[in-house]
């Protein structure tokens, strides 16, 4: 199972029923992700990267195709709790201070109290947050509430990490700021990590594979192995080779498809 | 002096002198009648207007008895009279009161379950939402001797049919507010969920049912005050002996207007209690789930 890609799309293809007829969300994605690298998803809204990540999560099931997460099926691997999730927002329980939702997947997979609490230490020195373990989501910003929300999805101890837009709604300043701390953790955990975003600055900085795509239908238009070092520092998004990998996925973005609109 | 005039106080005070001098007037407006048959019957001919006013609010059986008739009936009801006795306004009070809050207890489990059920069925959805509203809409003035005589016919009587007429008003809400309730959660906390794999039960337990929580207390502030309105109203038709409705019924059939007033007080001050008491509960209980901002 190790040497088992850890996500291997196969002629993959996703179609909603709507009222207005069919919508093909994703056609024909071929895709290969292995251990331990950092794959973002870019391209305009509708082009189904959000919808690739829910098939991986098994929240979405593909009409036509096949996907593996683990050399597993997706519904095998939801089973097997082999990965963590962060929503566009943070999905927080409102009644629920910051360490008990960090629990809530260990209280539903049931383990130790003991086990529990170090995990819950663990999982939020990870994110910066030792010492807001007592306070209500209302009481942190909106920055720390994602930070929790990718706590709370450690819980696991997933090697899999599936992010759809976490920093979206997020300042550009803290967005920076949680960038370098994911990437700190990404090195640090030895995770895969799947990263759905709509900035290009953000996928260049972060990844090591960039996947482009386009929409109606929703396919695949590129994918960009970064040459950028491991080691980033922000100061990396004013080198050449940054520029240069941020031109080709504008290039991807402008030859997919339609700002202008002409297929709507 | 402007401090005075915009105080909360001051509010509260003008609006209960206002509804005092409207009572008044009208005390002396509707009692007027009588008072000159009174005065036409003892030959009396000559009285001045102060002394026509106060007979006319302190008459024995007053078409509308005046504020202080009605509450010194109820001091001595209340407080002068053990509460063993017939003659009390506590006594008759708690029979009413505990009805009330056996049919509420019934009544919000029951709702409860409905909702659960209404929720997790597309089934029952369908099937039972329609009864629920249909049942409102049948007087309960109308079903009340009915649950009465029916439950008798099958060996039940005394506190529990009474309590069945409150469950029957209370529940309604309860199941409103719950299956909007239980409905409340976000997809995206729906899918949470998904991800790590939780059983129904989980789901049902760690996130709808604290989500539905505020609803509850919505829905249980609206069915406490019907619930009492049920066992007063289950009380009247059903020629009850003791409880607020009975009092409704003997003064109503001896022309004992203060005494009805008196317990139309009562239960006005009941249910204001009884809404309050579960807004504190409310208060508490939001606090402690970290839901107050």
């Amino acid at each position: 199972m190790s040497n088992s890609p850890v996500i291997l799309a196969k002629d993959m293809s996703l179609t909603f029923e709507t009222n207005d007829g069919p919508v093909h969300a994703l056609k024909d994605i071929n895709l290969e992700i292995n251990e331990g690298e950092f794959v973002s998803f870019i391209g305009p809204s509708g082009c189904g990267k959000t919808t690739f990540l829910r098939a991986i999560a098994d929240l979405e099931k593909p009409t036509k195709g096949e996907i593996f997460v683990n050399g597993m099926t997706p519904s095998e691997a939801r089973k097997n709790r082999a990965y963590g999730y962060v929503f566009q927002s943070s999905a927080l329980l409102p009644w629920r201070t910051v360490e008990q939702n960090v629990a809530l997947p260990l209280e539903i997979t049931g383990i130790s109290k003991s086990e529990k609490q170090q995990h819950i230490e663990r999982t939020l020195s990870m994110v910066d947050l030792i010492g807001f373990e007592k306070k209500y989501p209302h009481q942190l910003s909106g920055g720390m509430q994602q930070r929790v929300s990718i706590a709370r999805a450690l819980a696991f101890d997933a090697k899999l990490l599936l992010m759809d837009e976490p920093f979206g709604a997020l300042d550009e300043i803290v967005r920076d700021h949680l960038n370098r701390q994911l990437l700190e953790l990404w090195a640090k955990a030895k995770m895969t990590i799947c990263f759905v975003t709509h900035s290009i600055p953000e996928a260049v900085y972060l990844s090591t594979k960039i996947v482009v795509m386009s929409p109606r239908p929703g396919e695949i238009a590129d994918i960009i192995d970064s040459s950028l070092p491991n080691e980033r520092p922000l100061e990396i998004r004013e080198s050449k080779e940054f520029l240069d990998i941020a031109h080709r996925v504008r290039e991807g973005l402008r030859a997919s498809h339609s700002y202008d609109e002409e297929n709507a | 002096m402007r401090a005075i005039f915009q105080s909360k106080t001051f509010a509260i005070l003008t609006i209960l002198l206002t509804l005092l001098v409207i009572w008044y007037v009208m005390a002396v407006k509707l009692n007027t009648p009588w008072q000159l048959g009174v005065y036409e019957r003892a030959g009396t001919s000559e009285w001045t207007t102060s002394q026509f006013i106060n007979d006319t609010l302190n008459q024995k059986r007053p078409v509308l008895p005046s504020a202080h008739q009605v509450f010194s009936e109820m001091y001595v009801t209340i407080f002068q009279k053990p509460i063993t006795s017939k003659r009390s306004l506590v006594y008759h009070s708690w029979i009413t009161l505990s009805a009330t809050l056996l049919g509420f207890a019934i009544g919000t489990l029951f709702g409860i379950l409905i909702a659960i059920g209404i929720t997790n069925n597309k089934a029952l959805d369908r099937s039972l939402m329609p009864w629920v509203i249909a049942s409102q809409t049948i007087p309960i003035l109308a079903i009340a001797p009915m649950i009465i005589v029916v439950l008798n016919a099958i060996g039940l009587s005394g506190l529990l049919p009474k309590a069945l007429i409150s469950t029957y008003l209370s529940f309604f809400p309860i199941v409103v507010g719950m299956v909007k309730g239980f409905r409340s959660p976000k997809n995206i906390q729906l899918d949470l969920m998904q991800t790590y794999f939780a059983s129904p039960m989980q789901i049902f337990f760690k996130l709808r049912w604290p989500s539905a929580l505020p609803y509850l207390f919505t829905s249980m502030k609206v069915a406490i005050a019907i619930a009492l309105v049920g066992a007063i109203v289950g009380e009247l038709p059903t020629g009850a002996v003791a409880g607020l409705g009975a009092r409704l019924l003997t003064g109503s059939y001896y022309g004992q207007t203060v005494q009805i007033w008196s317990a139309l007080f009562m239960a006005a001050i009941l249910a204001a209690s009884l809404v309050m008491i579960v807004g504190l509960i409310e208060k508490r209980v939001t606090k402690n789930m970290g839901l107050t901002t």
